[in-house]
């Protein structure tokens, strides 16, 4: 069958059809971890189509309040307007109750602003990350490369093991954590590489790291 | 004889009158529950190839070549698809002529209009990028997409800008884009180029002319003849009607076999 698909002249076949998919998979990675009085979230910076880089440095985390910080990734095109509306929504919080939006309230409303495209979804999976009113770290997980959730649950929280308890999250077991589950997910997934962006938000405000990862 | 009212003068309401068939669902009036990807753009017609452009050490640069191709057929050799929307921007398109030619008279409206007005800072290209990116993502949800891929070059204040939008929305920011194969065959060597040092204007006019070539030597629906946009601070130049032909050479192919 192929044979005879080839041996036919050009004008025998059909013609080339393009198709439109307002979809399109740009992937990404990105992590967060929570401690007791801070959160770090990352993200690497590859944004892809298909074997294409489109850009090696497309930072992917959202900076939405003071303390609040949102990674995403999958449709770009929806990334872009998710953070547009939600960005403007948490503007809008602001100035009607003069205060910033806390972290549990911008992650109901990320949940509603999600559902409410329930039929046409935004294909985008989110992290937010923020302190909470006590200045707790909480971490509201949308989705996760499939190499790293399994590391950080036994890492993070000693799942999976016997007899063994969750370690005390400190900053640079975190940081070295997240560096390590990078540097295995660009082993693993074409779509992740590049760099990684290190976001780490305390009381005290936010810093961020660059660290390189492999570019191929 | 009325309608509802049967023989024996009872009446008989039409059960769901004005509702949907028994399983199909109810019909607004004000949509249309046709399929509309029968009507809408769901594929280009007449369409460009690569656009290819790269920020230098002072300037931004642009090219594309001036096809307008319709399948495999080269139908219109002189279609300009790069323009000078301000002193500030220049969008190149490539994808589907008809929607490339539509989006420009909007722009131009545009800026025609914040000029009238006169209290809008001119147009930049951070600003029209951001602004396609709208429109853009705008139709794709309205399954109405224009079919394009676009380049957005200028000046953001003092710092040069050079965007891409494609017609689902996808936006991004580079120092060297490009659209169709010119990703495949012209960003490689941009990004090469780039490693081994800093890109004079002279240097990248050269590496740009020479990804045109490869993607005319490579790609079947690429053309001699291009345009290139050059913006520095100082404004945009574009050059019309340039001609690689002379610089390439085609004798390796009557070497190439297999294909006879």
């Amino acid at each position: 069958m192929a044979v005879e698909m080839a041996m036919e002249p050009d004008y025998m076949r059909d013609p080339r059809k393009h198709h439109f998919s307002p979809y399109m998979e740009n992937g990404g990675t990105s992590i967060a971890i929570a401690g007791d009085d801070f959160v770090m979230i990352a993200s690497d910076t590859r944004l892809t189509r298909g074997f294409n880089i489109l850009s090696r440095n497309q930072e992917k985390v959202l900076r939405l309040t003071p303390h609040t910080m949102m990674a995403s990734s999958g449709c770009w095109a929806d990334v872009l307007t998710l953070s547009k509306v939600l960005q403007d929504r948490i503007t809008m919080y602001s100035h009607e109750h003069n205060e910033s939006m806390p972290t549990t309230a911008v992650a109901q409303m990320l949940s509603t602003m999600l559902y409410w495209r329930r039929f046409f979804p935004y294909y985008v999976a989110n992290i937010l990350a923020g302190l909470d009113e006590q200045g707790k770290g909480v971490v509201a997980t949308g989705a996760s490369v499939a190499q790293i959730q399994p590391l950080l649950d036994n890492q993070v929280a000693a799942l999976n093991m016997k007899g063994a308890t969750p370690p005390k999250m400190t900053k640079d077991l975190a940081r070295q954590l997240i560096h390590d589950a990078f540097i295995s997910a660009a082993e693993r997934d074409i779509n992740t590489g590049d760099g990684i962006i290190i976001h780490t938000i305390t009381k005290e405000g936010k810093t961020e790291e660059m660290v390189k990862l492999r570019r191929d | 004889m009325m309608a509802g009212v049967s023989l024996t003068g009872v009446f008989t309401p039409n059960l769901w009158s004005g509702g949907p068939a028994p399983g199909q669902l109810y019909n607004f009036p004000a949509t249309k529950t046709q399929n509309e990807s029968r009507t809408h753009t769901m594929y280009p017609s007449t369409s460009g190839t690569s656009v290819v452009g790269l920020v230098y050490d002072g300037g931004v640069m642009v090219a594309a070549d001036s096809l307008g191709s319709y399948g495999s057929l080269a139908r219109f050799r002189n279609v300009k698809r790069l323009f000078r929307v301000t002193d500030k921007a220049v969008l190149a398109c490539s994808g589907d002529i008809a929607d490339y030619q539509f989006i420009r008279e909007v722009i131009e409206q545009k800026v025609r209009d914040d000029e009238i007005h006169g209290y809008t800072p001119e147009l930049n290209a951070c600003a029209l990028h951001c602004w396609l990116t709208r429109v853009l993502y705008n139709r794709r949800s309205r399954f109405d997409p224009l079919w394009l891929e676009s380049v957005v070059a200028g000046y953001k204040g003092d710092t040069p800008f050079l965007g891409f939008v494609d017609k689902i929305g996808t936006a991004f920011e580079a120092k060297e884009v490009a659209t169709g194969f010119g990703v495949h065959l012209a960003i490689p060597m941009i990004r090469e180029a780039r490693e081994k040092g800093n890109l004079t204007r002279e240097a990248a006019r050269k590496l740009l002319v020479d990804c045109l070539k490869v993607l005319y030597y490579r790609d079947c629906r690429a053309h001699f003849k291009y345009q290139l946009a050059d913006i520095t601070p100082e404004g945009v130049t574009i050059h019309d009607d340039l001609d690689l032909k002379q610089e390439t050479s085609w004798e390796v192919a009557s070497f190439v076999r297999g294909y006879d």
